[in-house]
């Protein structure tokens, strides 16, 4: 293999009979280049008058399935020729591969062939497939209504310690990335405010805008994003992955419905720590407010926590909350749904997980417009 | 790359992996100790053992996948763990590895799969890598299969594409884990058959991993046997030879599925 010649050497020489023989010798490996189809064409004259091909393999001192290969592409040129081959002069082991590559015949008309539909073509199969899509959404929106139902009237299928475990996950366990999130959105907003309001004088206000953006709105869609990335995600890949390795038939076939063991817990879950870390979220940024401005504007504490508490009254906290409950809903519906709809490879998971996060972000940011207007429209 | 010209007998006697007094554990808990074996080339030897004895452990110790806690693992007289990983890596080249469900890679088809450790290790052209491959799928009955996704294929196809796969590169030891677990019989026996036939014809040395009996008789040359309650190998040998004059009651009675030990 170390030569820069080749390892093999293959010579041919018409017998009587009107045969060819083709003499191998050497090392016939695949990494040692064995001759392409061109290189055997030139061994055969022109003149179509070869009747019979046999090989003579006494020289072979060492070889694997490059042979096999070979043998295949004399084979094949034979056959196109109509020549006959005489297998007998190979090794034995390539005579038996060759029977064993030949038992099985390959599957025909399997519908592939790598064709690209044009492009009018796979934009009318996409928007099919989008337009599918939605039915499927909205069933799956009846069917957790329904467990929903099942549920206040005691006869949902779940285990309590399901919906603790999964409370932990998404409420607890997410407050060191909400604290972190929140406090700095919070001097985001402090200083965005200070440089317009000083204009005016009016640095004081800080406290209205960071207490009443944070508290009824940002807190909110922050938490949303965030639980979204975290908890929507990892609801995808959890069922998704359970949907590989038939976990979810499991239920199915046993009578649970996958819709209360699975979706239910993770959805109250959602609804029930949602407006909890919304709340939480609020009052970082809050904070986050008063500490930018008791170090770089020279507000007093006391003062910002009046003006806070003059800005905001329980309406924004339950507006605020109201809205984080409806984002938690939606991850989670977003979360389960694409984790159900998951595909049965390690492929399907990764897809199912970014159309989850994908998705649920896309159902806060367009919630998020709907109420807010909705409340300006309401006066609240 | 293996020299498998069928005409070498010569180097008969020396193993082609040999197993010093290895004991394998995860974490405090020992899952055997003290294991000593010779494998010899061209045989087909097994490992055998009920469900939870460390048939599947060993395995992950031979091909590089576990440390182990103490003794060796040689190949050819070159000891595997003791070795520096970039020439780990190069012994890891000559083998191939058949998973218990196939562990083909789920985002590339077939031809993909098996065309990946040509296209890594070697300097082949495409025509010549998809000629290797449209065969290594022909040798295990999947001719035609080449552009499927693993995810569309039956458990006994998954296992031949592994095993397809696993046979990329031509290499000189091919292990396989549980081959028949999860087939029907006659699949099963295919199974067999194509492994006795890869020997023979390619003359590769055959380590599987199995607790299938009609498997364990039709092709093994050479077995030991690891039980779960000693933590200990209790018995190594021809398992034919074993079935009818181990003196170890035990090992009768796992050979002859329980009945009259």
């Amino acid at each position: 293999m170390d030569a820069p010649e080749h390892a093999w050497t293959l010579t041919s020489n018409r017998t009587g009979d009107g045969a060819l023989e083709l003499r191998l010798g050497g090392s016939w490996r695949s990494a040692d280049h064995l001759p392409s189809s061109e290189a055997l064409l030139r061994h055969f004259p022109s003149d179509s008058s070869v009747s019979q091909i046999r090989f003579d393999s006494a020289g072979v001192t060492a070889w694997n399935t490059g042979l096999v290969i070979f043998a295949r592409r004399v084979l094949e040129f034979a056959k196109s020729k109509s020549i006959a081959v005489d297998r007998g002069g190979l090794p034995e082991g390539v005579r038996r591969l060759l029977d064993l590559a030949a038992a099985v015949p390959a599957q025909k008309d399997t519908g592939r062939h790598g064709e690209i539909p044009p492009f009018l073509t796979r934009t009318g199969l996409r928007a099919q497939e989008i337009a599918r899509g939605f039915p499927e959404m909205l069933r799956f929106v009846g069917e957790a209504t329904v467990a929903l139902g099942r549920l206040a009237r005691g006869k949902a299928q779940f285990r309590r310690t399901d919906l603790y475990l999964v409370i932990q996950q998404v409420g607890p366990d997410a407050l060191p990335i909400v604290s972190l999130i929140s406090f700095l959105v919070g001097v985001i907003l402090a200083y965005m405010g200070a440089m317009q309001l000083a204009q005016f004088g009016a640095q004081i206000f800080i406290a209205d805008l960071v207490g009443i953006g944070m508290v009824r709105e940002i807190g909110a869609l922050m938490t949303g994003v965030i639980v979204a990335g975290r908890t929507g995600a990892s609801f995808a890949a959890e069922l998704g992955t359970m949907q590989v390795n038939e976990e979810i038939d499991a239920f199915k076939t046993l009578g649970i419905s996958p819709m209360d063991f699975l979706v239910l817990p993770r959805l109250l879950a959602l609804a029930l720590m949602m407006p909890l870390l919304t709340l939480y979220s609020g009052i970082v940024g809050v904070f986050a407010g008063m500490f930018v401005c008791a170090i770089t504007f020279d507000i007093g504490v006391f003062e910002y926590f009046h003006q806070t508490v003059r800005a905001l009254d329980l309406r924004q906290f339950l507006i605020g909350m109201f809205k984080g409950t409806v984002y938690g809903i939606l991850v989670a519906l977003a979360g389960c749904l694409r984790g159900i709809q998951c595909g049965r490879s390690a492929q399907a998971v990764g897809e199912a997980t970014t159309s989850a996060v994908v998705t649920a972000i896309l159902f806060i940011v367009i919630a998020a417009s709907a109420l807010t207007i909705m409340f300006q429209k309401l006066d609240l | 790359m293996t020299a498998a010209a069928p005409a070498q007998v010569k180097q008969a006697q020396q193993p082609v992996i040999r197993v010093e007094h290895l004991t394998m554990a995860y974490g405090d808990f020992v899952v055997q100790r003290d294991l000593s074996f010779d494998v010899h080339p061209g045989e087909i030897f097994i490992v055998m053992g009920g469900s939870g004895c460390g048939k599947s452990t060993l395995l992950r110790h031979l091909v590089g996948l576990k440390t182990p806690m103490q003794g060796r693992v040689l190949y050819h007289d070159v000891d595997f763990w003791g070795a520096t990983d970039d020439e780990r890596e190069l012994m890891k080249r000559r083998f191939g590895v058949s998973y218990q469900s196939g562990a083909l890679w789920s985002s590339l088809t077939l031809a993909e799969n098996v065309a990946l450790p040509l296209t890594e290790y070697t300097d082949l052209s495409a025509v010549e890598i998809g000629e290797i491959v449209s065969l290594k799928l022909a040798l295990v009955g999947l001719a035609g299969f080449e552009e499927f996704y693993p995810s569309e294929l039956s458990g006994g196809m998954l296992k031949r594409a592994g095993l397809a796969r696993a046979m990329a590169l031509d290499p000189e030891i091919l292990f396989f884990d549980e081959p028949s677990a999860g087939l029907d019989p006659i699949s099963s026996r295919r199974l067999d058959d194509l492994i006795l036939e890869i020997r023979d014809s390619l003359g590769a040395t055959v380590v599987v991993v199995t607790h299938e009996l009609p498997s364990i008789f039709a092709i093994g040359d050479n077995a030991v046997l690891l039980d779960a309650e000693t933590h200990a190998m209790i018995a190594s040998g021809n398992p034919r030879v074993l079935r009818e004059q181990s003196p170890n009651p035990k090992v009768r009675e796992f050979l002859n599925r329980g009945e009259a030990a």
